[in-house]
């Protein structure tokens, strides 16, 4: 090979940079010595995710590479070096630090925010929105500002809205045209658009034109618009729209649009061979592309042409799907129809939950033209594949749009995708490319995600990837085994129904009748709670019973929480959080006399840590005595009802909370369950109790009470989904009768009732029609069960404490009275704690 | 005093450690499938032991229905083998620790998580109604 070409790519934004990574991977830098040249401080970014600079994340953790790519790859970056001149004669780039020599040269130089010709514009604190440095102007002239305006309603208009409602400035958007977003959304969509940003407290004026800005008398900056109206502000950002970087190919009379943008090819060559164009500024068809993944796309076309392959750029489809302020927009294609002669268009609109779904179709009804969406975005994946691969719709296209619980919504699955339907246009992986790598032995979704790169782009196809990668695998025989263990090849659901409909009582029994042949058939780890479970949950004999104790889990075994040091701690039950003085006495009086620590719990109640295993019986005994009863702290099983103190004592307070809250505790206490149940009642809508963030929540109103089920905190927090509205007393418990006993039968093994939900095929829908509607028919069964466990609960502890048998495994040695000896306690903040 | 000071001990007057077998329980103070510790005094000095009781008519294909197992689990440096959930594992019977939740073979101790790690085991049998440890 004769000595290395330079090449010199000018821009180092994530075009150029994906362009760069082409050429690492790939044998291209033996042919090519490289050469990047980037204006701003920071290597490449993800300036897609730029908003998110202000909710945390910073200039290395949004970069696209590691700090040392470019250096090991063999790469120079000139970083803060700006290119002034390009010279075709010498074919020489000229720099504000010196002249580099290329033979080829590649513009990635991006495009810059137009700023209208407003007098006034030039202001102190009129900024744009486009770099990190744009970013760090915008905060530190928020730093004494109260409000700010987004001159430009689009896309990036709305993001830079949402990054000064993150600044906590009083925000406003004005908008030339008579709507927002008006390039992706039609006059109704646009409608629910503003008024769902709105409600977020964004103020959003249309068809103004700023004719200049001056010294405003309350705020900064006074803008004055066409009709002599006012605006006050301290802030304004620019962002109607971009513009070309195209001023170094005009300096040196490469062919440039009238409209500005660096003509070029389908090969991205510009009109001299030896420069080629990429993204924002280079002009193609006419056209300007203002998405990342058009540009990734003229990157490839650049890096074929660089290597002497054939891949062309042929276009891109501008479909987007977007979350601004935290609104889906989607739009696909032809969204406004006015391309297709003919075409026939569709329209739903949901002013309550507040939705705008649009497709447009072929006149035949067969192919989709194009879509838009407002509101939610569920439906984009299935649509934009029916539109990129020209799928034939369905015969009531409709169906596509309207709401999921009025009939089968056809999502299309993924063995309806072709071979070439591209699942990942961030990185173009098609469904094909997905096949390919899962024949070449990737065997699940991270394999074929760092095979492919797909969805590590945007981020957009996450869910399709999977969906695609799980058809795929299963395809295949990998078969996604959902046995329980080693034991059963049934699912938790499955062993319940079969104890059930059999009867069967004993873990024995099921394991006999039911077990894998090829076992010691004495179960395990996973199955035996799980069946204990199930058998609690069906026939609530005491889990100390002799033919159930070896399927419990310590915790189970000796109705303590075993603690890192072999110890216990101690939870009795106090409904509500309602506690007597006397009882609060009896609880310290046992806490002093075992040496426990004592802890407030987040459930409203007391936790006694550091019980030796055969102190625990004492304790009991004690406990009881002071009228105390188990709190099933160490079972999977109901554990506090909190409540707040409701219209007993809060002046807001419209239903006695506390009292439903004990009431609600004592029915459910005992009941065992896949995971452990939580539940919240608040006095009023105040929610002090955090009912919403509870299994089972319940809202006091003037009526009666709001049902919320589904809700978690801890590691994943979910809001809890309002059920039912305004239920009596009966009412309610009525249904949570048939809920939980539902949730029970039919979850998986230590699934939460969220995740439980979230994996409910039909969802909260289908939830509703069961629980509410009866649509199988078992809220008769579900009734008499809750009442059996209802009717059989004992207090475990109180069993236990009655039977010497029982009580012979709370010693620490069979042959000894001694303690464990080496359990060892030390002193802190005037409690014990393990040593 | 420590396992370790009375070996030492042991070890300057030069005897042999001699095992012995010697009672530790009945029958009644077992727990069917499930276990139990012991206190033992040994040649070697005081152990904590963890036996389980896996009745042979319940429990298919198994050598041995008694096993003895140091009750010092080394994960969470706890004596607390003794109550973990009895179970069988690729073919061995197992019992998985209630802490962290590693699973050791009753035959041999051996941990199938980690396979540096095993627990010591000892010789355990009826005698009658009697149990009897080695040790």
């Amino acid at each position: 090979m004769a000595t290395q070409q330079q090449l010199i790519i000018i821009g180092n934004g994530m075009v150029g940079h994906h362009l760069v990574e082409q050429l690492v991977e790939s044998e291209a830098l033996t042919q090519y010595q490289v050469t990047v040249f980037g204006e701003e401080r920071h290597r490449a970014y993800d300036r897609v995710h730029l908003s998110e600079y202000f909710s945390g994340r910073n200039a290395d953790s949004l970069a696209l590479c590691d700090a040392d790519y470019y250096a090991t790859s063999g790469i120079t970056l000139r970083s803060s070096e700006c290119v002034i001149e390009i010279d075709r004669s010498t074919h020489e780039v000229i720099t504000d630090q010196g002249r580099y020599p290329y033979d080829r040269l590649v513009l990635a130089t991006g495009s810059y925010p137009f700023v209208p010709p407003i007098p006034g514009n030039d202001r102190e604190g009129c900024l744009v929105y486009r770099t990190l440095d744009d970013l760090d102007a915008i905060q530190a002239a928020a730093e004494n500002a109260t409000t700010g305006v987004v001159v430009g309603g689009g896309l990036l208009g709305l993001e830079a809205a949402n990054a000064l409602r993150g600044l906590n400035l009083d925000t406003a958007v004005i908008e030339f045209a008579s709507r927002l977003m008006p390039m992706q959304v039609d006059s109704e969509g646009g409608g629910l658009l503003r008024e769902k940003i709105e409600e977020l407290g964004v103020q959003v004026l249309t068809e103004r034109a700023t004719q200049r800005i001056e010294d405003g008398e309350t705020s900064r900056h006074r803008m004055v618009f066409q009709d002599d109206k006012v605006l006050e502000t301290d802030l304004i950002v620019f962002s109607a729209g971009i513009r070309p970087r195209d001023e170094l190919a005009r300096g040196c009379g490469l062919e440039v649009g009238e409209r500005g943008g660096v003509v070029v090819d389908d090969q991205c060559q510009t009109s001299d061979p030896a420069i080629l164009a990429i993204g924002e500024v280079a002009l193609w068809n006419q056209s300007i592309f203002g998405l990342v993944a058009p540009g990734y796309q003229m990157a490839k076309a650049a890096f074929s042409t660089l290597t002497g392959g054939d891949t062309h750029f042929s276009g891109a489809d501008m479909s987007t799907k977007l979350k601004l302020l935290g609104v889906d927009v989607g739009s696909i294609g032809d969204a406004h129809g006015n391309q297709n002669p003919g075409a026939r268009m569709f329209r739903y609109l949901d002013p309550i939950k507040q939705e705008y779904r649009k497709l447009v179709v072929s006149s035949d009804g067969k192919k989709l033209l194009g879509a838009m969406l407002v509101g939610d975005n569920s439906v984009y994946d299935t649509l934009l594949q029916y539109y990129s691969n020209s799928i034939e719709l369905p015969a009531e296209p409709a169906s596509l749009i309207l709401p999921q619980s009025s009939g089968a919504a056809p999502a299309l699955g993924p063995d309806a995708l072709p071979e070439t339907a591209m699942i990942c246009s961030c990185h173009n992986v098609t469904k094909g490319a997905i096949c390919a790598t899962i024949d070449a032995g990737a065997v699940d979704l991270g394999g074929v995600k760092s095979a492919t790169k797909a969805s590590t782009g945007c981020g957009g196809c996450t869910a399709l990837l999977k969906s695609v990668v799980d058809h795929e695998l299963e395809a295949r025989g990998v078969e996604v085994d959902k046995s329980i263990c080693e034991h059963f090849a049934y699912t938790r659901q499955e062993l319940y129904d079969i104890v059930r409909v059999e009867g069967i009582k004993t873990f024995s029994e099921l394991i006999e009748k039911h077990g894998n042949a090829d076992t010691h058939h004495l179960g395990c780890d996973i199955c035996k709670p799980a069946v204990a479970s199930i058998l609690a949950s069906c026939f609530n004999e005491p889990i100390t019973d002799a033919a159930h104790i070896p399927l419990q889990d310590t915790n189970d075994t000796f109705m303590a929480n075993m603690q890192k040091n072999g110890t216990y701690s101690v939870v009795p039950r106090v409904a509500g959080g309602e506690i007597t003085p006397d009882k609060l006495i009896a609880l310290g009086e046992v806490a002093k006399k075992y040496s426990l620590y004592s802890k407030v719990t987040g459930g409203q109640r007391i936790d006694l840590f550091g019980a030796r295993l055969e102190d625990l019986p004492d304790i009991w005994s004690e406990l009881i005595a002071a009228g105390f009863e188990t709190g099933h702290a160490y079972g999977k099983s109901l554990r506090t009802v909190k409540s707040c103190v409701g219209s007993t004592w809060c002046r807001y307070g419209v239903q006695d909370s506390v009292g439903m809250a004990i009431w609600l505790e004592n029915r459910y206490k005992g009941l065992r369950s896949p995971h452990k149940i939580k539940f919240g009642v608040s006095g009023c809508t105040r929610e002090c109790a955090e009912a919403q963030s509870k299994d089972i929540g319940i809202i006091a109103t003037e009526n009666g009470w709001n049902l919320y089920v589904c809700g978690n905190g801890g590691m994943r927090p979910r809001h809890a989904e309002l059920f039912a509205t305004d239920l009596d007393d009966e009412q309610l418990y009525r249904t949570i009768d048939r809920f939980l006993m539902f949730y029970v039968r039919t979850a998986d093994r230590l699934q939460r009732t969220s995740v439980w939900r979230e994996n409910l095929e039909g969802g909260l829908d289908y939830l509703k029609e069961v629980i509410l509607e009866d649509s199988l028919g078992i809220n008769d069964e579900l009734d008499r069960q809750m009442q059996t466990v209802v009717d059989t609960y004992q207090c475990e502890w109180a069993d236990a404490i009655s039977d010497p048998e029982k009580l012979k495994r709370f010693r620490s040695f069979v042959n000894d009275e001694r303690p464990d000896p080496s359990i060892i306690m030390t002193s802190e903040r005037g409690q014990p704690r393990p040593a | 005093m420590t396992a370790t000071a009375l070996k030492n001990e042991m070890d300057t007057t030069g005897s042999q450690h001699t095992m012995a077998w010697q009672k530790v329980c009945t029958k009644a103070d077992l727990v069917e499938f499930s276990g139990v510790a012991a206190w033992l005094e040994t040649a070697e000095g005081p152990a904590q032991v963890a036996i389980f009781y896996l009745p042979s008519q319940h429990s298919k294909g198994l050598n041995s229905e008694l096993f003895a197992l140091d009750h010092f689990d080394p994960f969470s440096n706890a004596h607390v083998i003794a109550r973990g959930i009895i179970g069988d594992l690729k073919g061995a019977a197992v019992v998985a620790s209630p802490i962290y939740k590693q699973h050791f073979r009753l035959e041999d101790g051996q941990c199938l998580e980690d396979e540096d790690v095993k627990l010591r085991t000892w010789k355990i049998e009826f005698k009658g109604d009697e149990v009897w440890i080695e040790g």
